[in-house]
């Protein structure tokens, strides 16, 4: 796999953005002007089969990390054509072909509220956190369809040490980016925007709680949370919020976007739990993506020795 | 426009025509453009095109009239067929890939399930429309009570477009586009038997309120 130097790596180096998403424009002109030499390195990341227009671009990994599952990976391609982002669509094919203009760069990630060193991060700054880890997780949607990811990313507790959460932060918010004017299709989902999310300060804070930068050892691909997005894989889906454009360290419970739609459905902590049903259908099986027959869903996703911790005492059925 | 709707070809065109859904899924599946998880690929395409034939079915009736087509009833019969065809389809991915042939795990599902519930109801209530599809069907019931028995097919309908409402997280713009479509058809039908009603009546009456209204 690749492995480069995180240290030499800046997300203005690393995303060659104008070559991919003009990817049409240039073919074009490649096919009238001829091939030009000037182009050829760009060329031969176009060209390479296994990559088709990508926006994305290779991310140096410092280190495996002994919270990742051995299990099969889901191939690449399924997880950049079938997932849910629902500002760019509500069919599960949509974000692949609305999110492609999406605007990632520049990007800043604002980070404030009860903490001693509220900071506004730009990609770079995001990047030189910590150390870059592949995490391979297991990610459960709600919809009972689950996935195999290699993410990039490092702990969210080691950007939480950089601004001091105060005494008073017991819980974290996190923003999606909004902007209907990218975001057309978002007026037809059904849900508030910008999406909203949020975890217990503890949660946020347990080793397995990642902020991704990348997957399958590239930045992330716009449909699937670019630039910057959470994983925490012992949650359903929804609770992994995608390009996240503000943090905020809260004193409550701060309201999350499936829970005001459907507060019955969606609860705050929406821990992947097989013996909590969901009113319209039971959690109790999934069907990985790829495979016919369903699967038996695990407890907290099969991360109970990490997180049950977290939960002790608490009755899980209404805290849902 | 007359002769061509009388055309056998016709017919056995639109026939082909209805056909394509399902071709279409069979070229994907040949392509293996069928998304990351077929199955529900699937069901949703089949559940998509019953609710579709379930509406063009209704559509027949108040297009004659509006149209002055009386030939379009040529096609009802096959458009309700098709619609019974591609429920089975969805029922069969359901039964199949969802619950593995597992009847009393169905059953727990159709009691506990709203969504199922309703959708199940609709596809039974299919079943006897299409078994009583045929001339000799007709015959043997009578003109009345096998339109009184086709009848069924508004709650189908009905049920097929709360199925699909109930089923989805948030998106409902499409299942309300569905049910306006039903709902309308409906409409239509109810005003359309109050003015025939108010016909009878008028001629009843005689021919002064006739004239009047006239």
């Amino acid at each position: 796999m690749l492995i480069r130097k995180p240290t030499d790596l800046n997300y203005s180096d690393v995303t060659p953005k104008s070559i991919y998403t003009n990817r049409r424009k240039f073919l074009r002109a490649m096919g009238i002007v001829g091939v030009s030499a000037a182009a050829g390195a760009a060329w031969w990341e176009l060209a390479s089969p296994t990559h088709e227009a990508r926006a994305t671009s290779k991310l140096g990994i410092a280190s495996k990390s002994p919270f990742s599952t051995t299990e099969k990976q889901t191939p690449y391609n399924d997880v950049t054509h079938y997932n849910n982002f629902y500002e760019f669509g509500t069919d599960k094919t949509d974000p692949a072909k609305n999110a492609q203009n999406f605007g990632v760069s520049p990007w800043t990630v604002s980070v404030e509220g009860e903490v001693k060193k509220p900071r506004k991060f730009s990609m770079d700054d995001i990047l030189k956190i910590a150390p870059l880890e592949e995490r391979i997780y297991r990610h459960r949607c709600v919809e009972r369809w689950s996935i195999v990811v290699p993410w990039i990313g490092f702990p969210f507790s080691e950007l939480a040490k950089l601004v001091e959460p105060t005494p008073k932060a017991q819980y974290v918010a996190f923003e999606t980016f909004f902007n209907p004017s990218q975001m057309p299709q978002a007026k037809y989902s059904g849900l508030d925007y910008p999406y909203v999310e949020g975890l217990r300060l503890d949660e946020a804070m347990n080793p397995l709680c990642l902020v991704g930068v990348g997957m399958y050892g590239e930045t992330l691909p716009n449909q699937d949370g670019a630039p910057v997005r959470m994983v925490v894989p012992w949650k359903y889906g929804y609770k992994s919020i995608k390009s996240i454009v503000k943090i905020r360290f809260v004193t409550k419970e701060p309201p999350t976007t499936w829970n005001r739609s459907a507060p019955d459905e969606y609860g705050f902590y929406s821990n992947v739990n097989p013996n909590v049903e969901h009113p319209r259908w039971s959690q109790a099986k999934e069907r990985r993506l790829g495979e016919i027959f369903m699967r038996n869903t695990l407890m907290f996703n099969g991360y109970g020795d990490q997180v049950a911790s977290l939960y002790n005492g608490m009755d899980l059925k209404k805290y849902h | 426009m007359h002769a061509l709707l009388n055309s056998k070809w016709t017919k056995a065109v639109v026939f082909v025509i209805c056909l394509l859904p399902l071709g279409s899924l069979a070229w994907r599946g040949f392509h293996n453009d069928l998304t990351a998880n077929p199955i529900e690929f699937i069901t949703h395409a089949t559940g998509d095109w019953t609710l579709r034939f379930l509406v063009f079915t209704l559509c027949i009736t108040p297009f004659r009239k509006i149209l002055r087509l009386p030939e379009l009833i040529r096609f009802r019969r096959m458009l309700g067929l098709f619609a019974f065809f591609y429920a089975c389809l969805h029922f069969t991915t359901y039964i199949w890939f969802d619950k593995f042939f597992d009847l009393a795990e169905m059953w727990k599902d159709i009691a506990k399930r709203k969504y199922i519930t309703v959708g199940f109801t609709a596809f039974v209530l299919l079943i006897p429309l299409a078994l009583t599809s045929t001339a000799g069907w007709i015959r043997r019931l009578g003109g009345k009570r096998w339109q009184m028995l086709h009848r069924l097919i508004y709650f189908s309908a009905t049920l097929g477009v709360i199925h699909y409402y109930w089923l989805v997280k948030s998106a409902v713009l499409k299942p309300l586009i569905y049910g306006a479509i039903v709902a309308l058809l409906l409409l239509w039908r109810f005003l359309e038997s109050i003015s025939k009603k108010n016909q009878v009546a008028a001629r009843a009456v005689g021919p002064r309120t006739a004239s009047l209204s006239g």
